[in-house]
């Protein structure tokens, strides 16, 4: 092919050659993305307007607000604030928990850390299902913990079905995602930092309180993120660990599509939630993800 | 570190202490049930004597073998389709400009990011509208079963598999395109002897990723699966939930090492000790683990 | 006359529409010779050669290889090879694989393949080490292998992105004498890019400086050091003084300080000047030694002598709002001066040059 001398037409041809050639490359997957993430997400957001007919169908007519409006509803209030101060709890205890672990980790030698880290891993990868539910075993009537404490001339515990279950339930299950972070935030700390400060006649836990934390922030809020948006909307582990009367948003929501057959509702408080974790996932992409 | 025992070696002690009674935390569920999977009382956490015999049980299962041809069924079609799709969305993000593109990078996010349970009623809501106007407009009736989970996971992997290759590309050098471009290779030449072998243990990070994803979903497969098309870990949950048996032990034990074996040849696929520290703590690859 | 290996015409470069890198460049790189387009960061040397490669495409203009326009031709149709600053070799092929892959995209038939890429290996001095991953060769042997592979299709033009940039200053200067002696062996015309002015002026038969997406100067090395016409190409290579003035003459020239001093050629011009001269070709005299007849002078003072081993440089201070920089060599029959000394600065009419803004 005979070239031609470029003219800024041509340059902006051939650019759009490029882009074009790069959205079809994409075209398959954001196609599929689209049909079954967009136009789906779209769909929930049109039911929560929708209205329930007597016979639980949603009919898509005489679009309201009612589903909105009541989410204003104590006992929705309550679940909610209940789901909330959950995974608060959730993640205060895995940041006590995981600070000080992934600063023993980090400040290890490199090949003990690695291992250290793997063992972290290894739980964390491992089927969820199957990891909460091995909690079954050990928080039962007849659990390990209460054979422990009846060997040694104790009550029975039972711990199974209550908040606590759930609570040990949620911080097994989402306590690496807190640990990753801060081991991130950590390990890569310039610690002549540390020495500057030292040399500046700080203590320790001066040092600590002023370069070593401070400098982990991101760690922090990343892992706080990471811990407390699954947390909120957990549903498999209450499910498994909780009682009837310990309702969580997530079972809230699953009952108002497979029991209750409130699909407006459901909808509505799917939004709800989807909003909260949205705001918290946009400080995680603003504080923690940029360090990380 | 020569201050020795002075304040510095209390709080090394209690560090130490923190960090085993964290290890304990979490290994001894996991420790017990295997232990307790091998026991051959009726009760699922009173020890009698050892014995193979709830595994017998399971291979001797219907319904368990059933669920778990269905699960490795769906997870290896899902993953196969995420992987491709995936793949190409992951270039097609990192290696081009193009309008409409920062609206697809985040929609590529949000399936990370979206709560399971969001997930699985969109896609409820979804199906049940969808199958409703293909019966209304050509009168073909079709219900959810396999094919709906697996359209389903493939949905979720996509961006799964995405996250993991674009990480692998970022990290290689645009240099080495434009050097086999240089060496007069084609586009199609540039990316099969270059970037594909080059991205290879993203590419296959990405699928294992995407395969124990599809193994371990519960919430998004219970709410898209019709009558008949169970997966194992949606069997088990029902299981579960309606009391326990030490069949799930033996269950849960083999549903385990499965994943673990997913997880090491994935970290052998990744070359470096870098690639794989990277891999497993990615943060978006870790988000994912919420299910 | 010389045949072109490489023009440009008219070349301007736009990203996004307003950042400018290459603007309206005219460039004529001749067969055979040696040509640095030579530059600080961001002055838009890369990018011309990026546009040479093909691996972009002007915004306007012309890129012509021996005569032929290359457009839009992608760079797999360009018969020219790139040498990568970050040498760009395939981490997952073995040296003799990655030689060999120019070679194998061009379908050369296979036993040609092998004995070309062994000869070239041998040229480099690398026979020995085919079968290595680039992982396991040092940066200077890397910086060989991607020599070889770009040499080894014995392009029409080979373009040099900072190829040694990334070696240690020992290599990179025994690497200049390599690279020059392989350029006259081969005969192919090389567009090498730098910063390093002393990398350009040591090879090169010819060099470009750049400045802003402008060509501001092309010459030889000689030419580029001793007649810089530019205030800036003046500055960016070596040390200089710049003393501002205006013609008084068709010879002469006041300077700053009230001064008068002679200059070799007429000027045509009136007005304020800039008067560049080199450290090197001033001389400083003390009051029993005053300068020969026909030098221009003027009466300083020492406010700063500097030990450099081989030379002292000296600060002076001669009435202009910055002092003198002045470079003589530590040879026992020059003498020194102490800080403080009271001397003439002397030059020979024909050591300044008038350059502009």
């Amino acid at each position: 092919m005979t070239q031609a001398p470029v003219t800024p037409e041509l340059e902006k041809a051939a650019e759009r050659a490029e882009s074009r050639r790069g959205f079809l490359i994409g075209l398959p997957a954001s196609g599929y993305l689209v049909l079954f993430f967009a136009i789906p997400l779209a769909l929930v957001f049109v039911y929560s307007f929708a209205s329930r007919s007597s016979t639980g169908l949603t009919v898509l007519e005489d679009w309201n607000l009612d589903s909105y409006r009541r989410l204003l509803d104590p006992l929705v209030v309550e679940i909610f604030v209940r789901s909330f101060v959950l995974a608060l709890t959730t993640t205060v205890i895995c940041l006590l928990a995981s600070y000080p672990f992934a600063y023993y980790i980090a400040t290890r030698g490199a090949a003990l850390r690695n291992v250290l880290l793997i063992l972290v891993m290894i739980p964390f990868w491992s089927n969820f299902l199957v990891r909460t539910y091995a909690w079954r075993v050990l928080l039962g009537t007849d659990g390990v913990i209460s054979q422990i404490s009846q060997a040694f001339g104790g009550d029975s515990i039972r711990v199974l079905f209550t908040p606590l279950a759930v609570l040990i339930g949620l911080v097994y299950g989402y306590l690496p995602f807190m640990v990753l972070p801060l081991y991130a935030a950590i390990e890569r700390l310039d610690w002549s930092l540390v020495e500057a400060a030292r040399d500046l006649y700080a203590d320790g836990w001066t040092a600590f309180r002023r370069v070593t934390l401070p400098l982990s922030m991101p760690g922090v809020v990343a892992g706080s993120i990471l811990v407390f948006i699954p947390s909120l909307g957990a549903y498999v582990t209450p499910a498994i660990l909780g009682g009837a009367r310990t309702v969580l948003m997530g079972d809230y929501i699953v009952s108002q599509f497979l029991a209750a057959r409130n699909w407006p509702f459901g909808s509505a408080l799917s939004f709800a939630v989807m909003f909260v974790m949205l705001i918290a996932a946009m400080f995680y992409f603003r504080a923690g993800a940029k360090t990380l | 570190m020569s201050e020795g025992a002075g304040p510095r070696g209390i709080v090394d002690r209690l560090l130490s202490a923190n960090a085993i009674a964290v290890y304990v935390f979490l290994y001894a569920p996991i420790v017990l049930l295997v232990i307790f999977s091998f026991n051959d009382n009726n009760n699922v956490s009173i020890w009698t004597e050892p014995s193979l015999r709830w595994y017998g049980e399971m291979f001797r299962n219907d319904q368990v073998m059933g669920a778990l041809q269905n699960s490795l069924l769906v997870a290896l079609v899902a993953t196969a389709v995420s992987t491709v799709l995936g793949t190409a969305l992951a270039i097609s993000l990192e290696r081009y400009r193009y309008r409409g593109r920062g609206t697809l990078d985040g929609l590529a996010y949000l399936p990370i990011i979206i709560p399971d349970v969001t997930m699985a009623v969109m896609l409820l809501v979804f199906f049940f509208q969808a199958f409703g106007i293909l019966d209304s407009l050509t009168g073909i009736r079709l219900t959810a079963g396999l094919h709906t989970i697996i359209l389903a996971h493939i949905a979720f992997n996509i961006s799964f598999v995405a996250v993991v290759v674009r990480a692998r590309i970022a990290q290689f050098d645009d240099a080495l395109e434009e050097a086999a471009a240089d060496l007069y290779a084609t586009r199609w030449q540039t990316f099969r002897k270059v970037t594909l072998p080059l991205i290879a243990p993203g590419v296959a990070g990405g699928a294992l990723l995407a395969l124990t994803l599809s193994l371990d979903d519960v919430v998004v497969t219970q709410f898209v699966s019709g009558a008949g098309s169970t997966t194992l870990p949606v069997y088990v949950f029902g299981l579960v939930r309606r009391g326990v048996t030490p069949l799930i032990n033996a269950v849960s034990v083999v549903m385990l090492v499965a994943s673990m074996v997913l997880v090491a040849v994935s970290l052998g696929l990744q070359r470096s000790a870098a690639g794989r520290q990277k891999m497993l703590t990615e943060p978006s690859v870790v988000y994912e683990r919420t299910t | 006359m010389e045949r072109a290996a490489v023009e440009l015409v008219g070349v301007t470069k736009q990203f996004g529409g307003d950042v400018t890198a290459v603007d309206n460049l005219d460039l004529t790189i001749r067969d055979g010779e040696f040509f640095s387009l030579l530059g600080p960061s961001g002055c838009g040397k890369t990018t011309t050669l990026r546009m040479i490669a093909g691996f972009e495409f002007p915004t306007e203009g012309s890129v012509r290889i021996h005569g032929s326009e290359m457009g839009l031709k992608p760079p797999n149709e360009r018969p020219v090879n790139t040498v990568f600053q970050s040498y760009a070799l395939f981490p997952h092929m073995t040296v003799f694989d990655n030689v060999a892959f120019g070679l194998e995209m061009q379908k050369v038939a296979k036993t040609d393949v092998e004995t070309r890429v062994r000869r070239v290996l041998d040229q480099v001095q690398l026979a020995q080490r085919a079968d290595a991953k680039p992982s396991q060769l040092s940066g200077g042997m890397q910086q060989r292998v991607a020599l070889a592979r770009a040499l080894v299709n014995e392009p029409e033009v080979l373009l040099l992105d900072e190829p040694l940039g990334a070696l240690d200053l020992k290599l990179r200067q025994n690497m200049q004498y390599e690279l020059k002696d392989l350029q006259s062996r081969v005969g192919i015309t090389f567009v090498y890019v730098t910063h390093d002015q002393e990398e350009a002026l040591t090879m090169s038969d010819r060099i470009g400086v750049m400045s802003h997406g402008r060509l501001l100067q092309v010459g030889d090395s000689h030419e580029i050091y001793e007649r810089p016409t530019s205030r800036f190409v003046a500055d960016f290579i070596g040390d200089i003084n710049l003393i501002d003035g205006e013609i008084s003459g068709s010879r002469s020239v006041r300077l700053s300080n009230g001064v008068e001093v002679g200059i070799s050629a007429g000027h045509p011009q009136t007005g304020p000047v800039t008067l560049a001269l080199r450290p090197e070709r001033l001389a400083l005299h003390p009051a029993n030694d005053p300068p020969a007849q026909g030098r221009n002078q003027m009466k300083a003072r020492i406010t700063r002598r500097t030990y450099f081993g081989d030379v002292y440089f000296y600060d002076v201070e001669a009435g202009f709002d910055h002092p003198l920089e002045v470079k003589e060599e530590n040879r026992p029959e020059i003498g020194t001066h102490a800080v403080g000394d009271e001397v003439t600065v002397s030059w020979t009419p024909d050591a300044a040059n008038l350059v502009t803004d």
